[in-house]
């Protein structure tokens, strides 16, 4: 049973140093934004999403969650030409999921993080794909098979990347 | 009521912190086509980005060019024997060009066309991306500096790749074809229809605004029409990769790009552009210069001196008969209407005047040499 679910008395709350907060999610965003110029196949992947689902079940924080996917966010969508906001609101909305879910459940072994990153995944396309469709007016089209298969793509990047980022972590 | 907002605290965070970017993504969508209000922001972000992508980019190829022009030299003598013999084939192959365009830029001349010249380009670096699949920009290492403006064209040898959308203190945003919000004023090589050339939500060219009734073939040349007074005109974007009945009046055309818009790295900006006409090497040549070279002649006669230019009648300076076997529309081989430079009856040679032309002539006959026999010579 990957996903187990625990009482408050068990849950362990993270925290980062600051160097950590701020220069993780410049590196997701930077990688992001330079690795698929030379592999393109890189573009399915969202880096900076993960960050944020990291960030959000280890913390443990709903308000610490959304405001850093709010950030995060907002900081992609300003290298995009469209207007500010789009990636903002999706991963304010998936910040807040990620960590409302972690003080709830065990998120910490791999199958866990895999259906998390799944959902999540998922959930931010959605909602990217609602508002941009419905206030910003851009023709997208939504793909299920197209989604899925993004969506399990990061996941299974996202046990490897948060195995990684394990080690910044610090217990309060 | 503050019992039920601190219940509902981190619900209330997200409602407010949700409105907010709601409300300032209605402002932006209000605003379209200005930045203004997001200039910041961006500007922060991509000098915080950027400047470590050109660091890369600049490490990596100094990198690659050190390993391929000093360590790896494998097979380069095969390779410079091979070049060799391409250029000495595109030799031949320019001078028949040389003569096309120079002719071409005559007849320009003649119907008083304006050309756009590419007089000026900056080669730049691609160093990021936007990230995004729904967002095909692209950042390039120049800037304003070096003469980046915002709306310039930028190509690659292969083909178009879109236009300059913002410039940043240390690099610039270059908005790709295939980006749904981008429209290039495009024409068909062949069938020469115009459309407009945009990108669809999954990456895909397509060209719009043609008829359904209309005939495109697949593997057709899609080149810029400079209607959208951006791209100059004849830049070839792509080739034809599908056409079909679209569900409206329009054809459904996919295109492909001409330039790899997936793997760039090195790419021009076209930094200036002039509109002028045609100009010809030499003196400006007259439409009678024109037909001079096309229509065929007879040999020289040697000069008696009973005839001058003055004596000929009006009507016969443009009277030439027409030799059996050679169609009036046939260019005469090796026929040269380049008149000598700095002789100035050379600048109207014209047509050698000819009274009564033998039947015999053949295409074969001596040209008309305007170097050699100006009009107010005797013949």
């Amino acid at each position: 049973m990957p996903i187990t679910y625990t009482s408050q008395e068990q849950i362990e709350v993270y925290r980062f140093s600051l160097p950590v907060t701020i220069i993780v999610p410049l590196v997701a965003i930077f990688l992001q934004a330079f690795i698929p110029l030379r592999f393109p196949f890189f573009g399915i992947f969202d880096l900076p999403l993960l960050v944020v689902i990291f960030f959000a079940v280890a913390r443990r924080s709903p308000i610490a969650g959304l405001i850093t996917g709010g950030l995060i966010g907002i900081v992609q969508d300003s290298l995009t030409h469209q207007p500010i906001g789009l990636f903002g609101i999706a991963k304010c909305v998936v910040g807040y999921g990620a960590s409302s879910l972690g003080v709830k459940l065990d998120v910490e072994n791999a199958g866990a993080r895999f259906l998390v990153t799944m959902f999540f995944y998922v959930v931010h396309e959605f909602v990217y794909f609602m508002v941009a469709r419905g206030l910003v007016g851009l023709s997208l089209q939504w793909s299920w098979p197209h989604e899925l298969r993004s969506a399990i793509a990061n996941a299974l990047l996202a046990v490897a990347l948060f195995a990684l980022l394990d080690r910044f972590k610090q217990r309060t | 009521m503050e019992n039920l907002l601190s219940r509902y605290r981190n619900v209330s965070v997200l409602v407010a912190v949700l409105f907010a970017q709601v409300l300032a993504l209605g402002v932006q969508v209000k605003r379209s086509g200005e930045n203004r209000s997001t200039r910041l922001i961006r500007v922060w972000s991509v000098s915080a980005i950027t400047p470590l992508e050109k660091v890369i980019v600049r490490t990596q190829s100094g990198t690659s060019n050190l390993w391929h022009e000093y360590f790896y030299l494998r097979g380069v003598r095969q390779e410079n024997r091979e070049l060799k013999q391409q250029i000495e084939r595109m030799q031949l192959e320019q001078v028949r060009l040389t003569d096309d365009a120079e002719q071409s830029r005559r007849l320009q001349a003649l119907m008083g066309f304006k050309e756009q010249f590419i007089s000026q380009t900056v080669a730049a670096q691609v160093i990021g991306s936007s990230g995004s699949e729904h967002s095909r920009v692209i950042y390039i290492d120049k800037n304003a500096n070096d003469g980046i403006q915002r709306d310039m064209p930028v190509i690659t040898a292969d083909g178009v790749v879109g236009k300059v959308l913002q410039v940043f203190r240390s690099s610039s945003e270059v908005l790709l074809i295939d980006d749904q919000t981008s429209g290039v004023g495009t024409i068909l090589e062949q069938s020469r229809l115009q459309g407009v050339l945009k990108g669809t939500p999954g990456g895909e060219t397509i060209l719009d605004k043609i008829m359904n009734d209309e005939q495109v073939q697949p593997g057709e040349r899609v080149l810029t029409s400079g209607g959208d007074e951006i791209f100059p005109k004849g830049l070839l974007v792509g080739t034809v990769a599908k056409a079909v009945r679209g569900p409206d009046s329009f054809l459904s055309i996919k295109v492909k790009p001409a330039a790899d818009l997936s793997r760039l790295e090195e790419v021009l900006v076209i930094t200036g552009k002039e509109e002028r006409q045609p100009q010809v090497a030499g003196a400006v040549p007259r439409a009678v210069d024109i037909l001079a070279e096309r229509l065929p002649s007879v040999p020289d006669k040697p000069a008696t001196g009973e005839h001058t230019a003055g004596d000929v009648a009006p009507d016969t300076l443009t009277t030439v008969n027409k030799p059996a076997g050679v169609d009036p529309g046939s260019t005469v081989p090796q026929a040269s209407g380049q008149p000598s430079p700095g002789v100035k009856s050379a600048a109207k040679p014209a047509i050698t005047p000819v009274k009564n032309a033998p039947a015999s002539v053949t295409p074969s006959a001596t040209p008309v040499r305007p170097e050699s026999a100006p009009a107010d010579q005797p013949q």
